[in-house]
């Protein structure tokens, strides 16, 4: 089957799928980044209690996907709050762990400087660290949107939609074509974002900051 | 006016700042020096109150700092720091305006000011104002860094060892560019540095710290002729090369070296060379039963001869020179210089050889004179 019969028979169906696919994708990253961004910079102010913590959050990080969603599946049942709370928590590690390695290696003689110059602790947050944190935190917004339009996969197992559905029916029914039509937009989905992503950090990043310091 | 009364603070049980008075007059410079560890940092910085003082306190024009909310009160002093601390993220136009920002002063306000400051150090605003620091050299970003201090028009201004990171050539020339600046803006400027030579340079008063207690305040004169300490003497003669007083006078016997073997004129080659062997030393000195030179000999000499059964008498060199040890070091070496002689035998009034001049070891001594023990070079 080439391209343009798949598309003619799927391309509604896949549309509806990749729609599916990015509101997981966004909904998700958009929550676990709110809540990694604010724990990181609570952590960032305790470096030595987060010496401890972030491994160990690390360490719930290796929980394979699967199960987590068919964890949450038993206690919430099939609604998208399931998959989107899975995927948000699965997001949350790389963007809390750059963001406070972004944070905490601000240079030491900046952070005096600014305090020298009477600017207070907020102050210094958001114009010094969290500026100089920026490209370490893109990397890791990008990361998990990365990691999320793989893990949203997941979704199809407990019938939820995205292009997973067409990943699990091509395996049910033993149909590759379907493997691959599920497959590929994915892969195209996650490079996609990557780039805008990319753009995005070129566009906001001063000429300051760029290229190797 | 800026006074310590009575400060301490302590690190654990470690005492870094011992009971400091110190009064610094409006418009002055005083440089506190003094080697590392020694609190002069600390002293500085309890100050703006980046670190906190633990006992006494500080009065600036008779208030206490401690009563300043500490924002506030770094607002209204400049800062300046060795790792220059430009951020990286703001132009320098930005950077030099983070204080009068902070201050809430007008726009227009703040566009003249940057305008005003470029222009005191001669850096064009259209040329500059909108590079980033990693745009411009160490040393622009240096001037910066002090034109950033000044933004907010302190009274005060605080300098921890800012010239410490630049190259000896920069590092003069922001040098003289401040003292011109203070000249002209009579700013209270207190100046953190372990260089001696530079803290001659800058300073009104010197304040020399060691292990947190004040030396000795005084000006670079005064302390330079009348250092009220040996260890204020001692850290000068290291670290000042326009140390004048020595090396004037210098003998024989103040650059030579007395690490020599001495054998008498009866020796047999086979007793000189194991001689020379437990000495580590391929040459020896050949002296009379009186110590009175008669000639040098060396481990190839003998060695030429092939067979070992001569005496010292007749393997020895007589040709070297020798010189009294009470004659002038200018001599020796003059004399080590013009000659074709690879040193110079020292002998005493009374004829006794007493040590050897080369080379090497003259410059060494002088060295040690005129910059101090050199021990860690060689």
């Amino acid at each position: 089957m080439g391209v343009v019969d798949f598309l003619n028979r799927y391309g509604d169906h896949l549309m509806r799928a990749i729609f599916v696919h990015l509101q997981y994708v966004f909904i998700s990253v958009g929550a676990g980044f709110i809540i990694a961004f604010i724990a990181a910079v609570l952590l960032s102010r305790v470096p030595r209690f987060s010496k401890v913590v972030i491994p160990v959050l690390g360490i719930f990080q290796t929980v394979p996907g699967l199960v987590f969603i068919g964890v949450l599946f038993i206690y919430l049942g099939m609604k998208p709050i399931t998959v989107i709370i899975a995927l948000s928590i699965y997001a949350i590690f790389p963007i809390l762990k750059n963001t406070y390695t972004g944070i905490i290696n601000v240079d030491d003689g900046l952070i005096e400087a600014a305090r020298g110059c009477g600017m207070s602790n907020f102050q210094i947050l958001y114009k010094i660290e969290i500026p100089n944190a920026m490209s370490s935190i893109f990397s890791g917004v990008r990361m998990s949107t990365i990691y999320t339009v793989s893990w949203a996969v997941l979704a199809a197992m407990i019938g939820l939609g995205g292009l997973g559905e067409f990943i699990y029916r091509g395996i049910e029914t033993n149909n590759n074509v379907l493997i691959i039509g599920g497959a590929v937009p994915a892969a195209i989905l996650a490079m996609t974002l990557g780039y805008g992503l990319d753009l995005i950090e070129k566009k906001v990043t001063p000429r300051g900051l760029k290229g190797g310091r | 006016m800026i006074t310590y009364k009575n400060v301490c603070k302590k690190y654990d049980d470690v005492t870094v700042v011992k009971n400091l008075n110190l009064t610094v007059h409006d418009g002055e410079f005083v440089v506190f020096v003094g080697p590392s560890g020694c609190g002069k940092t600390t002293s500085l910085k309890m100050i703006n109150r980046l670190i906190e003082m633990d006992e006494g306190t500080i009065y600036i024009d008779d208030q206490d700092v401690n009563k300043i909310d500490g924002d506030q009160l770094r607002r209204g002093i400049g800062y300046v720091i060795q790792q220059i601390g430009l951020f990286p993220n703001l132009t320098i136009k930005e950077n030099i305006l983070v204080v009068p920002r902070l201050l809430k002063w007008s726009e227009e306000k703040c566009e003249a000011r940057v305008h005003e400051l470029l222009e005191l150090v001669g850096m064009p605003y259209e040329e500059n104002a909108h590079k980033y620091p990693k745009e411009m050299s160490g040393g622009q970003q240096q001037r910066i860094g002090v034109l950033r201090a000044l933004a907010g028009e302190p009274p005060i201004i605080l300098m921890d060892e800012p010239f410490g990171a630049l190259d000896p050539v920069t590092r003069e020339n922001l040098q003289d560019e401040l003292k011109i600046l203070q000249k002209k803006l009579h700013k209270t400027i207190i100046f953190v540095t372990h260089d001696m030579d530079e803290a001659i340079k800058m300073a009104d008063r010197i304040a020399f710290m060691y292990d947190g207690k004040l030396l000795q305040v005084a000006s670079p004169e005064d302390m330079l002729r009348n250092p009220a300490d040996p260890i204020i003497k001692s850290f000068m003669s290291k670290h000042v090369s326009t140390l004048e007083n020595q090396s004037l006078d210098l003998k024989c016997k103040d650059v030579m070296s007395t690490d020599i073997l001495l054998i008498t004129e009866q020796k047999k080659a086979m007793e000189i060379m194991s001689l020379m062997k437990q000495k580590e030393m391929n040459w020896a000195i050949v002296v009379d039963e009186e110590k009175t030179f008669k000639g040098t000999i060396s481990l190839q000499n003998i060695k030429k001869q092939g067979e070992l059964t001569g005496v010292a008498q007749d393997l020895m060199d007589t040709k070297a020179e020798t010189i009294l040890l009470t004659a002038d070091a200018k001599e020796a070496f003059n004399r080590l210089m013009k000659s074709r002689a690879k040193f110079l035998v020292v002998v005493s009034e009374n004829g006794k050889t007493v040590g050897i001049i080369t080379k090497s070891i003259i410059t060494e001594k002088l060295a040690n004179v005129v910059w101090g023990d050199l021990d860690w070079v060689l």
